[in-house]
């Protein structure tokens, strides 16, 4: 494998063999005969396909599913790292919960003048309904995705927080099973930690959330529907909890509780892991043209009738205008300095760092604030002319609608080419559970990898694949 | 279980079904128009009435043609009832109740779907009809298989069941009705070898022609194989089974849920009605005035189970 020294190299680190915890699996790649592995390679596909783990593409010509690109060489991190990583996501993630608290409550971090008022006050994402509400439990943000991005041996910073319905975690656990069934004799020689119990983990820690009028601990899980690009996670989901997957149309009040049509009538819910976004949630108190929510259901919520996960206006805090403030979110809920770092970020509202965003825009990723997906970002070295002069345009109109950050040097990981080894850049998002009595972080995550050679856009709707994540062992 | 659960496992087994009775059907009105003398596609416009799209075929296509008909049947988007469009009505029903199925019988649909998929992608040649019919049909016993080995007999199987054979007792009804009524031949024509020949193609659409032979010693006779199909209650096919099995299954849901609804009373009085009759009555009363209520009973049948078990709400 040929080597681009201006990358660090998770597999081969400075390019004097293996890094530590690659030695196992470097020795038994290299007793393997690469046309198997191809094969091997193809099979990974055959059987994602039956399985139909899939994905729909909005926008896309023919209604039918994509597949995620799965590659067949594990990104490997140590139990050391892992450590390190899981003390930084923990305090992170009780810094977002204490954060939507406050925002929610007495305000005390913008009376303290550590994050703008505006901010808050003008967010799209702040919900005005959520004012003065505490959440079963005291929880927001049941569920959280930490988007990690690494730059060197020792350098891991947080590109992203992903607090409102963080996706990509069936896919964690299928790639683990096709490992499994691919290469069981790796996993006998190699210790790693393991993904399974994710799925029971989240029912658990969602059945200790129950309201306060909880009648039992009946948990479902809310989709838009079969056209949803996220369906096949949703459907897995509920079907390795062993619950209800649910759409708004099954559901209604009943005696002030959000009950589901059964074939015996109505049942109620206590806790509702929604993959509906906020808008849709209640036509009744959001978005009045939804098809997808339940009317009535933040009644209900307020009335203390249902957990909803994550609690509405989690937003907020997943907002990247948001984000550029969260080293000073962490110091001031959890008195500590943030163990996890942010990507320098200039928040293009502000008229100097506007100024130095357009005079380097050549050098810099520009995101819209409230953008997700890879949609809608400007990667600047990768941009042409005109794309430059387009964005400038969008910048000049609406500068608080945009932040900026470096173009980091993605670590890279290998991935199995028609020609061997090759490195491709990587991300790292790991799965958080929050209860009220404890942070659960899956060992591992989910690793997305872009596919195309120098490519730093990972998101599998621009052509970015995934990789199974292994956390060893001490 | 949610309503809409149940309503997506009962439709899901229907267009199975479906897809497997088409395929029947085609190659019924394949093996007649080889056996006609006359050369004419005549048959095929019963096949197309048979499977209830006779005006959908008329308004796309005109003149009824063998191979125009054979298509339209098989890949026909725009045909409800053509195998691809079954197929992927059933494989989008099992993604609706994917937590309701074992991974083993979601896989056996979605296998069936991706290869029915490519073998119907273009048109069939004559030559290769009877291999995609009998992929067809595998395809379906292997979804029938991963049901029986692998689901829990509860609810979910209970709705998947009532499905099967609500699409199957329609079916069979229909193909009786398709000889009797519709390739009704003239008085002078019963009992001719051409009548014999039609009649062992019914039988054989419904994988019944040795099943009959055996218990009929080789004779057959346009009665007894209407005496076969209706109330033959040891046949898989027969309008008695499948109402019995529906009832068996209806009666689960009793047990397990503790209730019994309109649609329970229904199926007692139709297969009570069925119990009481012979198929001498139904020849004298007329084949097609007793199919064509035996359809329209079973129509509300499927009505009020989807009150009675809110698919809909």
């Amino acid at each position: 494998m040929t080597q681009d020294l201006n990358f660090f190299d998770e597999m081969l680190g400075n390019g004097d063999g293996p890094r530590p915890p690659y030695t196992s699996y470097d020795g038994w790649f290299h007793a393997e005969d690469i046309r198997e592995l191809r094969k091997k390679s193809l099979e990974a596909e055959a059987f994602f396909r039956r399985t139909g783990i899939t994905f729909n593409v909005y926008g896309a010509s023919d209604a039918d599913e994509r597949l995620i690109p799965f590659d067949i060489v594990p990104r490997i991190i140590s139990a050391r790292e892992w450590t390190r990583l899981t003390k930084g996501i923990e305090q992170r993630v009780r810094a977002i919960n204490a954060f939507l608290y406050d925002i929610y409550h007495r305000q005390e971090i913008i009376r303290a003048g550590r994050v703008p008022a505006d901010l808050i006050s003008r967010n799209d994402a702040f919900l005005p309904q959520m004012i003065g509400m505490a959440p079963p439990g005291g929880v927001y943000t049941h569920i959280v995705g930490i988007d990690l991005v690494r730059t060197g041996e020792d350098d891991f910073f947080v590109l992203e927080d992903n607090a409102r319905t963080p996706s990509g975690v069936s896919y964690m656990l299928e790639n683990r099973e096709t490992m499994l069934q691919m290469f069981p004799e790796l996993f006998s020689s190699i210790k790693i930690r393991q993904v399974s119990d994710y799925p029971l983990n989240l029912r658990r820690s969602l059945g200790a959330c129950v309201p306060p009028n909880a009648e039992g601990c009946t948990v479902a899980v809310l989709t838009p529907g079969i056209h949803n690009s996220a369906y096949f996670e949703h459907a897995f989901l509920a079907d390795h909890m062993g619950v209800e997957l649910v759409e708004g149309g099954d559901l209604r009040v009943v005696d002030g509780k959000i009950a589901m049509r059964t074939t015996r009538g109505y049942k109620a819910i206590d806790v509702l892991y929604r993959r509906v976004d906020d808008d849709y949630l209640d036509p009744l108190n959001f978005n009045a043209d939804s098809m997808l929510g339940v009317p009535g259901i933040m009644d209900v919520y307020r009335a203390g009738g249902i957990t909803i996960a994550n609690a509405p206006g989690t937003g907020i805090a997943d907002d990247k205008a948001i984000y550029s403030y969260m080293p000073d979110i962490v110091e001031f809920y959890t008195g500590e300095k943030a163990i996890l770092q942010n990507v320098p970020t200039w928040r293009c509202s502000e008229p100097d760092a506007l100024a130095y965003v357009l005079d380097n825009l050549s050098d810099l990723v520009v995101k819209e604030v409230h953008g997700s997906g890879g949609y809608g970002m400007l990667v600047g070295p990768a941009a042409s002319k005109k794309e430059l002069a387009a964005f400038r345009a969008k910048l000049l109109a609406r500068p608080g609608n945009y932040i900026a950050q470096p173009t980091l040097a993605l670590s890279t990981v290998p991935i199995l080419t028609q020609k061997g080894l090759a490195p491709r850049h990587v991300d790292l998002r790991p799965f958080v559970l929050v209860s009220p009595n404890e942070i659960n972080i899956t060992p591992g995550g989910l690793t997305r990898v872009a596919l195309k050679k120098g490519s730093l856009v990972v998101n599998s709707s621009q052509g970015g694949g995934t990789k199974d994540t292994w956390v060893l062992e001490e | 279980m949610l309503g809409k659960t149940a309503g997506g496992l009962f439709w899901m087994f229907r267009y199975l079904e479906r897809s497997e009775n088409t395929a029947r059907l085609v190659e019924a009105g394949f093996r007649i128009g080889l056996t006609r003398p006359d050369g004419s596609d005549d048959e095929w416009l019963s096949v197309l009435q048979t499977a209830s799209v006779a005006g959908l075929y008329t308004a796309a296509h005109g003149e009824v043609e063998a191979s125009k008909a054979i298509d339209f049947l098989l890949r026909d988007v725009g045909n409800p009832s053509s195998v691809l469009t079954a197929i992927s009505s059933a494989r989008q029903n099992a993604r609706l109740v994917r937590t309701a199925l074992t991974r083993e019988v979601w896989e056996a649909v979605n296998d069936s779907y991706m290869i029915l998929k490519q073998t119907l992608a273009r048109p069939v040649r004559t030559r290769d009809l009877p291999e995609v019919l009998a992929t067809i049909r595998q395809q379906s016993a292997l979804v029938r298989g991963a049901l029986h080995g692998t689901m829990l007999r509860n609810d979910v199987f209970d709705f998947a069941r009532i499905g099967t054979f609500l699409e199957r007792a329609d079916n069979t009804a229909r193909i009786l009705d398709v000889k009797y009524y519709v390739l009704l031949p003239s008085l002078s024509q019963i009992g001719s070898s051409l009548d014999n020949v039609q009649w062992e193609t019914i039988l054989r659409s419904v994988a019944g022609q040795r099943a009959y032979r055996w218990i009929n010693q080789g004779e057959s006779s346009p009665v007894g194989i209407a005496d076969f199909l209706i109330f033959d209650g040891r046949m898989p096919r027969s309008l008695k089974f499948s109402t019995s099995k529906i009832a068996t299954n209806l009666n689960y849901l009793v047990g397990e849920y503790g209730e019994r609804h309109p649609c329970h009373d229904q199926i007692d009085v139709l297969n009570a009605r069925l119990e009481k009759t012979t198929v001498e009555n139904v020849f004298e009363d007329g084949l097609h005035e007793f199919i064509t209520d035996f359809l329209a009973d079973i129509s509300r049948l499927g009505a009020q189970i989807e009150q009675d078990y809110r698919f809909l709400g």
